[in-house]
């Protein structure tokens, strides 16, 4: 078979393996990211309230599990997710009415519901501590 | 369904290097990837070292040179020079744009290049782009009219040309549609951001008659529905234009019909 008959099997070019992520395209897996971890959140809410309905017992253990480092992380992050996938949602509501989609104007608001899910995370956690 | 790692044949191996010119003081790197249908073996990244003194400015010239000078096989599709064709489209320093048009000096370190993403392989730095093109054509990029064709120009206010102004620019080179990780992974029924555009230059012309069913026709879970505002598209457009607010307008439009 001459080398112009033989079937090819092309390779596929590489795509996340060279791509540089950029932040816009960053904080779009981030918002996919957080809502599922939003979604995993609601079964960890289920199984505080049932452990909280069950003894003294159960209750004091999840609610020293929630005081370790490892429960702090898992609370903290699921705060950081509720306001970024809030505020990003927001951000995507403008962009449904066709607003903000120059790159500069992506950018801008991008930063903006960082910082700002930042700051709400850092408030709600220190203000739900003072309330304990 | 999506695959992030590169199946077993397309896995990039080390390839060559090749020396500059002895006495070159000027050197600069461009890791470049390689594939040929020819020898069975896997892609890899060549090195070429480049005296940027005999050089000029932009990624093309030192693609031309390597081949006039380094290495006549490497291959890549080049024509006009001055970014009005679209040809020299590539992956450069992580980002798609045209060889022609993206600087030498803004690339830091050295230079990696690479065919646009997740295409098949023609050979070197060519993609084939059959499928992109047979989506260009599905979207029946043309004027329709049913009316009496009049018996001279169709006219348009200065307003409604306007309209067509960062649409009409698109060279289709492909740079937007292939860094969208949605048309990566839906490539074969997401019609993606360039042919998008498209679509909605035909749909912006106020000359055009067939507005509704060219909705209709992108009225599609995955045709249109697939962009999730990722914007790649508009940040690596070399023509910067912008392929993300264009869908959106679309987005809009099927909204607007149905309340």
């Amino acid at each position: 078979m001459s080398v112009a008959n033989r079937p090819v099997h092309r390779p596929l070019s590489p795509h996340l393996q060279v791509y540089r992520p950029q932040l816009t395209s960053t904080l779009s897996i981030l918002h996919r990211a957080t809502g599922i971890a939003l979604s995993v959140g609601v079964l960890y809410l289920t199984v505080w309230v049932v452990c909280a309905s069950g003894s003294y017992e159960t209750y004091a253990k999840f609610q020293a599990f929630n005081g370790s480092i490892v429960g702090r992380f898992v609370l903290g992050g699921w705060l950081f997710s509720m306001f970024f996938h809030l505020f990003n949602g927001i951000r995507h509501l403008f962009w449904d009415l066709g607003y903000g989609f120059e790159i500069k104007d992506a950018y801008r608001s991008g930063w903006i519901v960082v910082a700002v899910s930042l700051v709400a995370t850092a408030i709600s956690w220190i203000v739900g501590l003072r309330l304990i | 369904m999506a695959e992030f790692t590169l199946p077993a044949n397309s896995k990039v191996g080390v390839g060559q290097t090749y020396a500059a010119p002895a006495g070159a003081k000027n050197i600069r790197k461009f890791k470049v990837y390689r594939w040929t249908p020819e020898d069975g073996k896997n892609p890899s990244v060549d090195t070429y070292e480049v005296d940027m003194d005999t050089c000029g400015p932009m990624v093309l010239d030192a693609l031309i040179k390597i081949k006039n000078e380094m290495d006549s096989s490497l291959t890549f599709r080049r024509s006009c020079r001055e970014g009005v064709c679209g040809s020299c489209a590539m992956n450069i320093d992580g980002t798609n744009t045209l060889a022609c048009t993206k600087f030498i000096d803004e690339v830091k370190g050295d230079i990696k290049i690479y065919p646009l993403p997740h295409m098949p392989v023609v050979r070197d730095l060519v993609p084939d782009l059959n499928v992109p093109y047979a989506q260009l054509t599905s979207i029946e990029p043309w004027l329709k009219s049913t009316t009496q064709p009049p018996t001279r120009e169709r006219l348009q206010s200065p307003e409604e040309r306007a309209k067509l102004d960062g649409l009409w620019e698109c060279i289709l080179c492909f740079c937007c549609s292939t860094s969208c990780p949605s048309y990566w992974w839906n490539g074969d029924r997401y019609l993606g951001p360039a042919i998008l555009l498209q679509a909605y230059r035909w749909i912006a012309d106020s000359r055009d008659e067939a507005k509704g069913e060219r909705l209709d026709n992108l009225e599609d879970p995955f045709r249109l529905y697939r962009c999730h505002t990722i914007m790649n598209c508009t940040k690596t457009c070399p023509k910067s234009l912008n392929p993300a607010k264009a869908i959106a307008e679309i987005k809009k439009l099927m909204v607007e019909r149905t309340i």
